[in-house]
């Protein structure tokens, strides 16, 4: 665990960086720490391992005060990933993942094998333990960054924007990735970021910091959507707080209608006792959905040569829900999709059935109704 | 250091003898050199082909010691050896040496996007070079430069040992004599040569870099 | 005195006897041969780096590790070139050299009686040799990625464990170019030491053996240029030996040739997948 206790950050300038923060990141948790620039939330993250010293106020990892130890002992036992990698250009990506293990005195055969079975875990293949971080990709530099921070098995790990430095599909990728290996490790986890849609995805608990270095609100992603505390945090978290709150509760049971398929290369004549309202849902042989075909569409490709449903004839708006996934991907399936009929589909990737925007908001409706019942009676 | 102020007033017409010579050697080599390295820096920055081959032949050149050339060139040139045209024409080669390579690295630093601007505007690209390029690349040039006329002041006093008359002649002087008045006097004034020659190309520099003064401001 | 052998130009013996005069085995051997003045030169040079490297080296880490005093560096530097290496040579000679007083030589390094013209000759040779290293130093200490530095600080390393182990050898393609140049401008100007009197290196070649005879074809003219081109072929060498050994020494990781070199048989097991227990004798490996 880790406590701030009226930290603030003054420097010889006058400004004030950080105001008397309390707060608690909580152990085996990641606490997100997000605001605009300027707001001290990587000044605070760097007073955790004094690469900043506080003015005054004491930070405390679980009973003992970061100030009492030595700043190479302590760094040596928190991880530290930062926007730009920092990985050591001179070194292959297993000795740089090594590092810390070798400074701590491991011996380092056995350092540089851990270092390979880390670096599966990130998702990089042995192949590249003998590489220079220049023949990286950004996204490779940063999944060697968070190897590195993991080496000597630290229970804290302090990341600085980590994945602000790749593009969007990159950085979705290694958020997954990341928040499936915290599944598996549980550490104590400070995270900053600009990006509060990052802070609601990564975090179990946000704190979101105003400018000048006082703390708006500390609270769980999906409070700080459904009761932002103040008009800062409510227009920072932005628009669309409704519909990106529904990500948060499980669709559970919905009414599901079982939906007449056509399989790709049966001939076009079926589809027009198949569909309905227009549109036919069309499978592959594992029932894995491909796309929407209209009537339409159907009957103008038979115009040409009587033939089978091809790929090229689908639609192919229309995401997918899962059986456990939130209200907010059940809606999204139903709106995207040309038929205004939402896929929903198995575990295994199989068609379920298929689910309609007034049915999911029906759901929300009932989901709202039993909230508000059980908050009156309290 | 009255002792110096003695002998500097005693022999002061042959000092100053001395010093315009070193001055026309000094200078004279960086002109003729900055010149002769320009259309050669740029053809090396221009052809990608031609760069290594370029630089590795100034590199080589300037690896070659100052004696050496010196000696060299009576040979080729016909001239003597205590002819200042001979040192004159080895420390041009020097400069060559040297600025081909600040040339071309300067030239090649300016930033591509500044000079497709200026295609896209409807440049040739003979103006580009005299309007754009070369003007932004001066800062780099001008670094290579300054280094090039400090080395040049300090090469001109080796010359003096094989007898050519200049300020370094100060310093052989008065290792026959073993008088220290004009070995220091000799120091005096090459450091006060090779810091005046720095301060007006530093001043050449920023008349002609108007930009970076406002970046200053 | 030299003026009047030198004379105007012309009347200087042809420059198609240098080779002649190089290939003549007499003029290698013997105590004023070309072999004894190659050795004594490189001599030179070697003592007059290796000092300069001893005091520049640590000084342009520490304060490219501070990142203070960048001005200074390139305020010395800049003074430290505009001063003649020839006034310099000649002011300590003439200054120090009355003072010594032992006559002997010391092995290989001094010639007997060498010492009064060794102390300014190499002293001159440091100063000169100090400016490329130090300022290369800082530079490249400088241009080490800020974020690699601080995730060293961040990893728990002590601020002499990152000069070490990052500062130093992400910088060492800089501060190796810095010693090439030292070298090379060493070796150009360790010639004239031949000017003063007792040392020798290839300048006693061109000033003793060269310039007094100059008309002379057996040697004078001849043995000039001869050492002169003995000189230059001496720093190219030199040149190309210091490159093979910034080849050996820095990692492939920053000059960006990425073929492998010496993987540990561990590393390669593992990664084809051989359990540990294979692994028979390991050396220490770095």
């Amino acid at each position: 665990m880790i406590r701030f206790d009226a930290v603030t950050k003054r420097y010889p300038d006058g400004t004030v960086a950080v105001d008397g923060l309390d707060l608690v990141a909580e152990t085996g948790q990641i606490t997100v720490f997000v605001g605009p620039s300027g707001c001290g939330k990587t000044t605070s993250l760097r007073m955790i391992n004094r690469m900043i010293e506080p003015t005054s106020g004491r930070i405390w990892l679980d009973d003992q005060d970061t100030a009492t130890i030595n700043s190479n002992e302590l760094r040596r036992g928190i991880g530290y990933v930062i926007q730009q990698g920092g990985l050591f250009p001179h070194r292959t990506v297993v000795d740089n993942v090594a590092t810390v293990p070798v400074l701590l005195g491991e011996n380092r055969r056995q350092a540089r094998r851990k270092a390979l079975e880390l670096l599966e875990q990130v998702g990089l293949p042995p192949a590249f333990a003998s590489r220079y971080p220049a023949q990286l990709s950004g996204g490779q530099q940063q999944r060697v960054g968070v190897a590195r921070a993991l080496a000597a098995d630290p229970p804290v790990m302090l990341m600085d924007e980590p994945f602000s430095a790749v593009d969007p599909v990159v950085r979705s990728q290694l958020q997954d990735e990341f928040l499936r290996l915290q599944g598996e490790l549980g550490k104590t986890i400070v995270f900053v970021t600009h990006d509060i849609d990052e802070a609601i995805k990564m975090g179990d608990q946000v704190a979101v910091f105003r400018v000048g270095g006082h703390l708006a609100q500390m609270s769980t992603p999906r409070e700080l959507l459904t009761n932002p505390a103040d008009s800062f945090v409510a227009g920072f978290v932005g628009r669309d707080r409704g519909y990106r709150a529904l990500g948060f509760t499980a669709a559970g049971e919905l009414p599901l209608r079982a939906e007449a398929v056509v399989a790709l290369g049966e001939p076009l004549e079926t589809v027009r006792d198949r569909a309905s309202d227009g549109w036919v849902l069309v499978v592959d042989s594992q029932q894995h959905p491909q796309g929407w075909l209209s009537v339409a569409a159907a009957a103008g490709a038979q115009a040409g040569t009587p033939g089978n449903v091809t790929e090229g004839m689908l639609n192919l708006g229309g995401t997918l829900a899962t059986e456990d996934s939130s209200l907010r991907a059940a809606l999204d399936a139903a709106l995207s999709s040309p038929s205004g009929r939402g896929v929903v589909v198995g575990t295994e990737g199989s068609v379920l059935g298929t689910v309609t925007a007034s049915q999911v908001l029906a759901r929300i409706e009932h989901e709202r109704a039993v909230a508000s019942l059980a908050s009156d009676a309290k | 250091m009255s002792h110096v102020w003695q002998y500097f007033s005693d022999n002061r017409s042959e000092v100053f003898g001395w010093l315009r010579t070193t001055i026309w050697l000094a200078v004279v080599p960086l002109v003729i050199g900055l010149a002769v390295s320009l259309p050669i820096g740029w053809f090396a920055s221009r052809f990608r082909w031609a760069y290594p081959p370029v630089i590795s032949f100034g590199g080589l050149l300037y690896t070659i010691p100052s004696i050496v050339i010196f000696l060299a060139l009576p040979g080729i040139l016909g001239t003597g050896i205590l002819d200042p045209v001979n040192v004159a024409v080895a420390l041009t080669v020097y400069c060559i040496a040297l600025l081909v390579r600040a040339v071309a690295d300067g030239l090649a630093s300016v930033d591509r996007a500044f000079l497709d601007a200026a295609s896209a505007m409807g440049y040739s690209t003979r103006q580009r070079l005299l309007a754009i390029q070369l003007p932004l690349a001066v800062p780099a040039i001008g670094a290579g430069l300054r280094v090039a006329a400090v080395s040049n002041v300090s090469l001109v006093a080796v010359a003096s040992t094989l007898g050519v008359s200049q300020l370094g002649s100060l310093f052989t002087l008065g290792n026959t004599t073993g008088d220290t008045a004009p070995i220091w006097l000799g120091l005096i004034m090459f450091i006060l040569l090779a810091l005046v020659i720095d301060a007006v190309i530093l001043v050449g520099l920023r008349a002609a870099t108007p930009w970076r003064r406002a970046l200053q401001q | 005195m030299v003026a009047g052998v030198l004379g105007s130009s012309g009347g200087l013996p042809s420059i198609r006897l240098v080779p002649g005069w190089l290939t003549t085995a007499s003029n290698w051997s013997g105590q004023h041969g070309l072999l004894v003045s190659l050795r004594e030169h490189v001599v030179y040079t070697l003592v007059a780096v290796v000092l300069a490297a001893f005091f520049a080296i640590p000084v342009g880490l520490v304060l490219g590790h501070t990142g203070r005093g960048g001005f200074a560096v390139a305020g010395v530097a800049n003074a430290i070139r505009a001063v003649p290496a020839f006034g310099l040579m000649i002011l300590l000679y003439v200054l120090v050299s009355p003072k010594i007083t032992f006559r002997g030589g010391i092995g290989w390094l001094v010639p007997r009686g060498a010492l009064g013209s060794f102390i300014p000759i190499e002293a001159m040779l440091v100063v000169l040799a100090i400016p490329p290293i130090l300022v290369n130093t800082y530079a490249g200490v400088q241009a080490v990625d800020p974020a690699a530095r601080d995730a060293a600080r961040g990893m728990g390393m002590t601020g002499r464990q990152v000069v070490t182990s990052v500062e130093l050898p992400v910088a060492l393609p800089l501060v190796l170019a810095g010693v090439r140049s030292a070298v090379l401008q060493v070796i150009a100007t360790a010639t004239i030491a031949g000017y003063l009197p007792f040392l020798g290196g290839l300048g006693y070649q061109i000033f003793i053996n060269g310039l007094p005879q100059i008309n002379n074809t057996k040697v004078g003219y001849p043995a000039m240029l001869g050492a002169a081109v003995i000189v230059a072929l001496l720093a190219v060498v030199a040149e190309l030996l210091l490159l093979g050994v910034e080849k050996l020494i820095v990692s492939p990781g920053l000059t960006g040739s990425f073929r492998l070199k010496r993987r540990s048989r561990t590393l390669r097991q593992a990664q084809a997948g051989v359990p540990d227990g294979y692994s028979p004798q390991i050396q220490g490996e770095t």
